[in-house]
């Protein structure tokens, strides 16, 4: 850390916290032990802002932020799991699962989800929007990685941890609104990928079960979360 | 002592495995009959469900006409309505067929699963609804306890909790799945 | 190049004007092209000749006239007279009348109430120049503003100028000029980019459209004074694909002025270079907002990332980045030759100036007006508007596009301005104004712009992807007849959840239209559900009974 860097100091959920003045509210908040549910989130990779789960309240200011994209700054006050923000949170969990066809139990990472373990988290017992029910298909071209669409949140850390970490860019996303799909090259089938290096980063950073090992069954697809981590860890290291 | 409490179980669009975890309560089943009387259950041998009942187990989605008809009777007659296991709360595996059409379905599950018949019934039984749906899609409902099944620890709290007069908790201790 | 230079480019080009005793002017925006005017201007051209009137009278195409209901428009020397609905076959009888009495039948009196209650600022130009011709610019005092401000004052001043004036941007969110400006001008940065947003996306909105067709330079010299106040030396002009005649005006504006010297090196031979390019967007209504359209301009998936940091600070490729829509460039120019004072001096005590709207809707006059701020809506539909189509109910006016909302009669009298739009629930967005009549459903309204916000979302966060998806069903199943009170509930629920926690604008007032038309037309929507009945008769409700529900 160079001299030149300022250290903020600041309140999360009335805990007096120093941080530096480039962070963001996430990351001193996970440095201080505080935890703020995400999804689209994830150390090592560019921040997205767009799964809402980590919004906080900021004193002062009407709009809830999202903490992973949000810079700290001097005097602020955080507070991360309001009434009201976690009333917030399970409904915008509620829409996830109402999105797609998320049938836990038969799912290969029943057991592994991050979007299963967040219902816990935000105490959702049940979805109270109408489930849409879209029919989805499931991309079983490659030899070693399925996507099924039906599990799929959006989050695009595949598509980030393709084009950022691997450099391959086979991962992308198309259309928009409630048609967004995850796609491989130029939407064609992935078993058909030119670009795709089979490495199995995007397997591996994915949240549930939209990305899994071809083979496995229900409740076998553990995630490898410490790649990531050790990825960069290494790539650090070499510098 | 207390007086019992009245306890109904029931078992629409599911594969009974939430009445299996409820008997794999074991032991504390003993615990169950003493405060609770079974008046209505797949597991004993009564045909009408009764007029007014404490506590309702619900297993399974609502697929049919019947269901939707039987569900309504529930609500009803009970006081504590528990959509018992994920199909009854999140219409589960039976709503994997939701994104078909309904002939799509039938042709699937009567013709090209079964070589050699040619007929899909239609007579003498329950008309399948458009789409499988969850339990509190069409009544109000007390207490989700999901889970695929359920453990049979979370059911024997729900069964105590709701007994003793409280709320059971279930968002921290049941988990999709 | 020197004021006196390009005011005896001015001049010359009006004394050539001078020299005809008429002039003919065919308006060439979309709206009268779409009916022939082209073939109109033709055919006024062919009739000059063959009568012989040649020497002293002339044809030139125009910018908007505004009272696109009558086109297409044609005037004779600017305020002479008036024509409207004029067809190629009565080219031979205007012409032939050029010297004698207007023709009666095709003359719309210019003195009613469509123009006489308008003033006309960031419109100035319109309909009296020729959107192809910079000669017909630099004849009304064209670019004497940026040769002003580059000659006569430091960045400073300019954006004081812009502070005292009051003007607010136009584009649809109302932040104070003088002060973005002054933001991006304190932003620290090698580089600095303006952007102007011409994505105009809100159905019924044609303001921006209108703009860059009839007044193509008056967009360049706001961006180029810009440019001067803010230090930056780049600017886009970022316009949808859909206005194919906009682009060609603009791109042939770009070339004149570069020609002219007004963009390029040495502007005015003064150290300020400026330069501007078009990036043509493909239509999506989310690269309206400022960090997907940044973004889009970059060459990646337009949508947008969270504010703060704002483009002020970090905007294209990371540079301070100011920007601004086509009317509030459209303003500069006027502002900085009449003065601050001129400008503040019209509108209401917060809102400052002028709006234009695009007039749409159930209303005798649609078309192209500005009105001073703190005009009533009352005064806008009935008086300028002509009053509701066909003699109709007036119902409500719908400001602000999918993000706005529906205002009904018992706030006709209420002033146009920023705040009180929001008091009502609405906005004042870009300037869309359509207005409904009593055969308009507001679940149907409501319905439409649910599916044109669904459609619109980005999808990139989930309450505005599935939220709005949502609501668009439920908004379906209740103008359907098939929705229960519980699904009225739910609405009202995701408005909620959909606005607080969405990621941009898009999501965050994708709710308004539901919101406003549920605050005043709530017996409509407990019309469709418990009497299953559709007041307005706009609805398809099938009588049958449901089998489940």
């Amino acid at each position: 850390m160079s001299s030149s860097v300022k250290i903020k100091t600041l309140t999360i959920d009335e805990r007096q916290v120093g941080a530096r003045e480039d962070q963001t509210i996430l990351e001193v908040a996970r440095e201080n032990g505080i935890r703020i549910p995400t999804l689209c989130y994830l150390k090592g990779l560019s921040p997205y802002g767009g799964c809402r789960m980590c919004i906080v309240e900021i004193a002062g200011s009407p709009k809830l932020l999202p903490s992973c994209m949000t810079t700290v700054e001097e005097g602020m006050v955080v507070s991360t799991q309001t009434e009201r923000i976690k009333k917030y949170r399970r409904s915008l969990l509620e829409l996830y699962f109402s999105e797609r066809n998320h049938v836990c139990s038969v799912c290969a990472t029943n057991g592994y989800c991050e979007l299963q373990s967040m219902a816990q988290e935000v105490e959702m017992t049940h979805v109270h929007f109408p489930y849409m029910y879209p029919h989805l298909e499931v991309d079983a071209t490659h030899e070693r990685f399925v996507l099924d669409h039906n599990r799929c949140i959006s989050c695009t850390r595949c598509v980030r941890v393709c084009e950022e970490v691997e450099g391959a860019h086979t991962l992308d996303i198309k259309d928009r609104g409630i048609d967004v799909r995850i796609i491989t090259d130029l939407d064609q089938p992935w078993g058909e990928s030119e670009t795709c290096t089979q490495c199995g980063k995007c397997v591996h950073v994915c949240p549930t079960g939209a990305l899994i090992e071809r083979g496995k069954s229900v409740g076998e697809m553990s995630k490898r979360k410490q790649l990531l981590p050790y990825l960069t860890k290494m790539r650090e290291a070499q510098k | 002592m207390k007086k019992k409490l009245t306890l109904a179980t029931l078992w629409l669009d599911g594969c009974s495995g939430c009445h299996m975890s409820l008997v794999d309560v074991d032991e504390r089943l003993i615990d169950v009959a003493g405060i609770y009387d079974i008046v209505f259950s797949p597991l004993v041998d009564v045909k009408e469900f009764p007029e007014k009942v404490d506590v309702t187990l619900l297993e399974g989605a609502i697929s049919t006409d019947e269901d939707v008809e039987m569900v309504k009777r529930v609500r009803k007659s009970t006081k504590t309505l528990i959509a018992f296991g994920d199909c009854a709360v999140t219409a589960n595996v039976p709503s994997m067929r939701n994104h078909f059409k309904l002939e799509d379905v039938f042709k699937r599950g009567y013709l090209e699963t079964t070589p050699g018949n040619s007929i899909i019934p239609d007579e003498k039984l329950p008309k399948l609804l458009e789409k499988a749906y969850p339990v509190h899609h069409f009544v109000h409902v007390d207490v989700f306890l999901h889970g695929c099944p359920p453990s049979a620890d979370n059911i024997f709290y729900t069964l105590v909790e709701i007994a003793e007069g409280r709320t059971p908790e279930l968002s921290k201790r049941a988990r999709f799945g | 190049m020197t004021p006196e230079d390009f005011k005896k480019i001015g001049e010359t080009h009006r004394k050539k004007r001078d020299g005809f005793d008429y002039t003919i002017n065919v308006c060439t925006a979309a709206a009268c092209v779409s009916l022939q005017s082209d073939k109109v201007k033709d055919e006024l051209t062919r009739q000059v000749k063959e009568q012989d009137k040649k020497d002293v009278c002339r044809i030139s195409g125009t910018g908007c006239l505004g009272l696109c209901a009558s086109g297409p428009l044609v005037t004779i020397n600017n305020d002479q007279a008036l024509y409207g609905g004029v067809k190629p076959e009565d080219a031979a009888e205007i012409v032939k009348n050029i010297d004698k009495k207007p023709v009666k039948r095709l003359q719309i009196p210019a003195d009613m109430p469509f123009f006489a209650r308008q003033t006309k600022i960031a419109l100035e130009h319109c309909g009296k120049t020729d959107p192809e011709v910079i000669g017909d610019y630099l004849a009304l005092e064209g670019y004497e503003a940026l040769y002003n401000c580059l000659t006569t004052m430091e960045p400073v001043e300019v954006i004081d100028i812009m502070v005292k004036s009051g003007l607010r941007g136009r584009g649809g969110g109302g932040y104070p000029v003088g002060l973005k400006w002054s933001t991006v001008h304190k932003a620290v940065g090698a580089k600095k980019f303006v952007i102007c947003n011409a994505d105009e996306g809100d159905p019924g909105a044609f303001m921006d459209r209108s703009m860059l067709e009839s007044d193509p330079h008056s967009i360049i010299e706001g961006m180029a004074i810009a440019g001067y106040a803010v230090g930056a030396s780049h600017g886009y002009v970022y316009i949808r694909g859909e206005y194919p005649l906009a682009i060609k005006r603009l791109k042939a504006a770009i070339r004149q002025a570069e020609r002219q010297g007004f963009l390029g090196k040495n502007i005015c031979e003064t150290p300020f270079s400026f330069d501007v390019e078009i990036r043509l967007g493909a239509g999506a209504f989310v690269c309206g907002e400022e960090t997907a359209l940044i973004a889009s301009i970059e060459g990646r998936r337009g949508t947008p990332r969270p504010r703060p940091p704002y483009p002020a600070q970090y905007g294209i490729w990371g540079h301070p980045t100011l920007i601004n829509n086509v009317e509030t460039f459209a303003n500069i120019s006027p502002i900085v030759r009449k003065g601050a004072d001129y400008y503040a001096s019209i509108g209401t005590e917060r809102s400052k100036g002028t709006k234009v709207f695009a007039l749409a809707g159930s209303i005798n006059n649609t078309g192209l007006i500005e009105v001073p701020m703190g005009i009533t809506l009352r005064e806008i539909v009935y008086d300028i508007g002509g009053g509701i189509l066909g003699g109709k109910k007036f119902k409500a006016v719908q400001t602000g596009g999918p993000s706005g909302g529906c205002i009904p009669e018992e706030y006709l009298d209420m002033k146009v301005d920023y705040e009180s739009l929001a008091q009502v629930g609405s906005i004042m967005g870009s300037g869309g104004m359509i207005v409904m009549d009593e055969t308009s459903c507001m679940v149907d309204v409501a319905k439409y712009f649910m599916d044109f916000c669904q459609s619109e979302s980005c999808g990139k966060c989930a309450p505005c992807r599935v939220g709005t998806a949502q609501m668009y069903n439920l908004l379906n199943l209740i103008s359907q007849g098939k929705a229960t009170m519980h699904d009225m509930e739910l609405l009202e629920e995701l408005c909620d959840v959909v606005r607080n926690t969405s990621l941009c604008g898009l999501g965050q007032t994708a709710a308004n239209p539901v919101l406003s038309t549920i605050r005043f037309f709530r017996d409509e929507y407990l019309a469709h559900i418990n009497d299953k009945k559709c007041l307005a008769g706009v609805c398809v409700i099938e009588h049958k009974e449901e089998p489940v529900l």
